[in-house]
């Protein structure tokens, strides 16, 4: 049985870390575009996390994680080498399908970087020609360069300040490959929300299919409780067992995005507390560990 | 001496009460509202009991608990006794006791019953079961270990009683289970207050002790295929007890307004993740004061009296057919109009209109009426023409029915009914060699009794399929006379299995 322990552990900013868990039949099931669900403890709530990487023969996956809430603030304080998840379950979700396009634009923005990074890669080895787009705040906020280029045939990073690569959103580094390359079956787009959204508005134009993996709020992630419902269509689909892949130019976006703001009071006053318990212990007790400091 | 013969007359002739918390103190608190009978109480239910001759309450139960057996036994004071009776037959007395519609099964033929009130059969199986678990009994008999090795998919009713049988007929069994803890409905969905996750909890540990393995966080058909489980992990047999669960929406506008969920969800998140807890427990819930749930089974009672008890000022039940077509157990209707729900028949909702914040802030119904009965039997309900309203409403909840989880279509050969549910034979068995299927994910959303009494049979049939005989079914040739024998062998057996007398 698993005991979901944490292997590796990086930071690659004051913000987002990466965690390598041991899961060897996780790592063997995973495929591009699966997530799975995560309890830090057993009181904790369950989150959805893309898997961004898995190694077959080390038997373990990678998530890459922001630390946006309690949750994965908590995480980023507790989750060292050697600790251990209270529960992680998957591979969930449609995997993505690799089909056969010849030429793919696949974009990943900010956290979403991670997650497209096994797409890309997977469709290198399907024989396509792999234009990556990868947007940043700026130079500082960069990672996974190094293995982008390693299963890109092009590489278009984008800054918002222009530290690095073009200055510009990836709905630029998305329009320079358009005027460049005028054969592009398909674009594949992981990001927040609004991200995504600018993506499928950018290719819409050209007629240009494009993939987006979907982050509505997820509680079970086996398609029981309709949590991560969204509009496809005319259709209401879920998530977690009809996606998370989903035609872009189909997506309902503002819908998705409301939903996403639903427990902001509750993630709110949770953040609050858990930063006013961690205040008060490391007040009494000088010896309990700060949050980390930013680094590579 | 001998007992004086009992009769309609002599036995007690009312029901004997069950103590309960009074609807004030438990809209409060997640105890039980049922507390339980005490020795006396049951002892004097027990008696009325006419132990009569055809037994139509055995008849009358999905799983043919010997209920006259059980019953006769407590009044010889012979608990333990009583215990092993039940099990025999049905593993869970503490749970079914507890949520058995036994007002359509047991009770509702019971021979005394046609002339007083019925025989409280529920509260003493609950009795009797909660007994063995503070007693600490169980019914493990002698297990011949055998070479089998048996999966089950879900650990719900269906999958603990499928699992129990094999384990019993000597296979190694490991149930899978996707969430983090076992038990399925009775966790997620039944609340504390009808069936405490504590008495899941023990039922399971006693599962555990007949050399079941459970394996939480497994999520079959993604982490590995139910044909993998069957070749490259060695299990000769498969049970898929995945329930049902895709929740059903009507299609309304505003469904996708914040505070509008599947019931489902509601329960999840209030038992399973104990959000009522929250901050000790992390997952979100913010209850709304003005609940509107649609729907009168028992799932939209429990998801009424669950969002009294975490601060509900106001909880509507919305169904758009009257209280006698309401498909809950009576008891549970019974105590969610104690608890002050308030029931809205004949209504049926429009739409949901939102606020500036995206979130749900009321619905807008219209009245219905009863015409011709359809399909199932019972009479459609139409619109009133004309009888339009708005009521302000901060959360709705669905409690409309579910459909097949899409899960094992999508990774499996396993094949469908037009409905998406997994196609079975009379005996269970699906269209791959040695997978059976039984309780939600076969027939749709049913009880928990009718879920294990599926586990149940598809053990049979598994069994069968492995070549296992029970000890019970012996077959002596005195048995059989000579058109069943060929060359001295009984015709009715079918293998080279050994046969163990216990």
């Amino acid at each position: 049985m698993p005991d979901f322990e944490i292997v590796t552990r990086a930071d690659l900013s004051d913000v987002t870390y990466l965690l390598e868990i041991r899961h060897p039949l996780l790592a063997k099931a995973a495929r591009p575009g699966q997530f799975v669900i995560v309890m830090e403890t057993a009181h904790g709530e369950r989150i959805p996390l893309t898997i961004a990487d898995f190694d077959r023969a080390k038997g373990t996956i990678t998530l890459v994680i922001q630390a946006v809430g309690k949750t994965t603030r908590e995480m980023q304080q507790n989750c060292r080498v050697g600790t251990r998840l209270h529960a992680v379950v998957g591979p969930m979700g449609i995997p993505s399908h690799i089909g056969e396009a010849k030429k793919v634009v696949c974009v990943g923005g900010g956290l979403g970087v991670a997650p497209i990074y096994p797409q890309a890669r997977a469709y290198k080895e399907s024989g396509a020609y792999v234009i990556g787009v990868l947007g940043f705040r700026n130079k500082a906020l960069m990672f996974w360069e190094d293995k982008f280029r390693a299963c890109c045939d092009e590489l278009i990073v984008c800054t918002d300040d222009g530290s690095a690569g073009i200055k510009g959103l990836v709905t630029e580094g998305i329009r320079q490959a358009i005027a460049k390359h005028p054969d592009i079956d398909e674009v594949v787009a992981i990001g927040p929300p609004i991200m995504m959204k600018g993506c499928a508005e950018a290719t819409r134009p050209h007629g240009i299919r494009t993939m987006v993996s979907l982050n509505p709020v997820m509680v079970d992630g086996t398609g029981m409780c309709g949590g991560c419902r969204v509009k496809i269509g005319e259709q209401v689909k879920f998530a977690c067992v009809d996606g998370p892949d989903f035609d872009g130019h189909q997506v309902d976006f503002d819908d998705l995005m409301a939903r996403l703001g639903r427990y902001k009071p509750t993630e709110k006053s949770a953040m609050e507390a858990w930063q006013e318990s961690c205040r008060i212990r490391s007040a009494t007790d000088p010896a309990s560990a700060a949050p980390p400091a930013p680094g590579r | 001496m001998a007992r004086k013969k009992k009769t309609i007359r002599t036995i007690p002739q009312a029901r004997t009460a069950m103590p309960e918390q009074s609807p004030e103190a438990r809209v409060t608190n997640f105890d039980e509202v049922a507390c339980g009978y005490r020795l006396e109480d049951a002892l004097v239910e027990a008696e009325r009991c006419l132990d009569c001759a055809d037994q139509p309450c055995a008849k009358g139960c999905p799983v043919g608990i010997d209920i006259p057996g059980f019953i006769m036994k407590m009044t010889a004071k012979n608990f333990h006794g009583a215990y092993d009776t039940i099990t025999d037959t049905n593993l869970l007395p503490s749970v079914c006791g507890r949520v058995c519609p036994q007002e359509s099964q047991c009770e509702g033929v019971c021979t005394v019953g046609e002339t007083l009130e019925p025989v409280a059969i529920g509260r003493l199986e609950r009795f009797v079961g909660d007994m063995a678990i503070a007693e600490g009994w169980t019914n493990i008999p002698y297990i011949e270990p055998t070479r089998f090795k048996v999966a089950v998919v879900g650990s719900g009713p269906a999958g603990m009683a499928c699992a129990a049988d094999m384990a019993k007929a000597g296979c190694a069994v490991t149930v899978y289970e996707a969430f983090h803890e076992p038990g399925g409905v009775l966790k997620y969905g039944i609340p504390d207050f009808r069936l405490p996750n504590s008495v899941v909890d023990v039922e399971i540990e006693k599962l555990t002790r007949l050399g079941i393995t459970f394996e939480c966080n497994t999520l079959v058909g993604r982490l590995f295929t139910i044909e993998q489980m069957l070749s490259e992990m060695g299990f000769h047999a498969v049970f898929v007890g995945t329930g049902a669960g895709y929740p059903s929406f009507m299609g309304i506008p505003g469904e996708s307004l914040g505070g509008v969920l599947s019931a489902n969800e509601w329960l999840t998140r209030c038992n399973l993740m104990r959000g009522r807890d929250f901050p000790t427990y992390d997952t979100p819930l913010q209850p709304g004061k003005r609940v509107a749930v649609i729907g009168a089974g028992n799932t939209a009672m429990d998801a009424m009296r669950v969002s009294l008890r975490v601060g509900a000022e106001k909880v509507y039940c919305i169904y758009r057919r009257s209280a006698a077509e309401a498909p809950a157990r009576a008891e549970e209707i019974h105590h969610a109009q104690e608890e002050g729900i308030d029931f809205q028949w004949l209504t049926s909702p429009l739409e949901l209109l939102g606020d500036s914040g995206n979130n749900v802030r009321a619905m807008r119904c219209e009245r219905m009426e009863l015409g011709e009965p359809d399909a199932s039997g019972r009479r459609r309900p139409v619109p009133v023409p004309g009888s339009e309203f708005e009521f302000e409403t901060d959360m709705v909840v669905f409690a409309i029915g579910t459909n097949a989880n899409p899960i094992l279509g999508q990774t499996s050969g396993l094949k469908l009914d037009k409905r998406g549910y997994i196609a079975t034979d009379e005996n269970l068995a699906t269209s791959i060699a040695g997978v059976y299927a039984g309780g939600d994910i076969v027939t749709g959303a049913a009880t928990v009794i009718q879920a294990m009494g599926a586990g149940r049979k598809a053990a049979r049939a598994m069994k069968a399929y492995l070549g296992l005989r029970d000890t019970d079914s012996v077959y002596l040739p005195k048995d059989t006379d000579a058109a069943g024998r060929l060359f001295g062998i009984d015709r009715r057996e079918r293998n080279f299995a050994r046969v163990h007398l216990a």
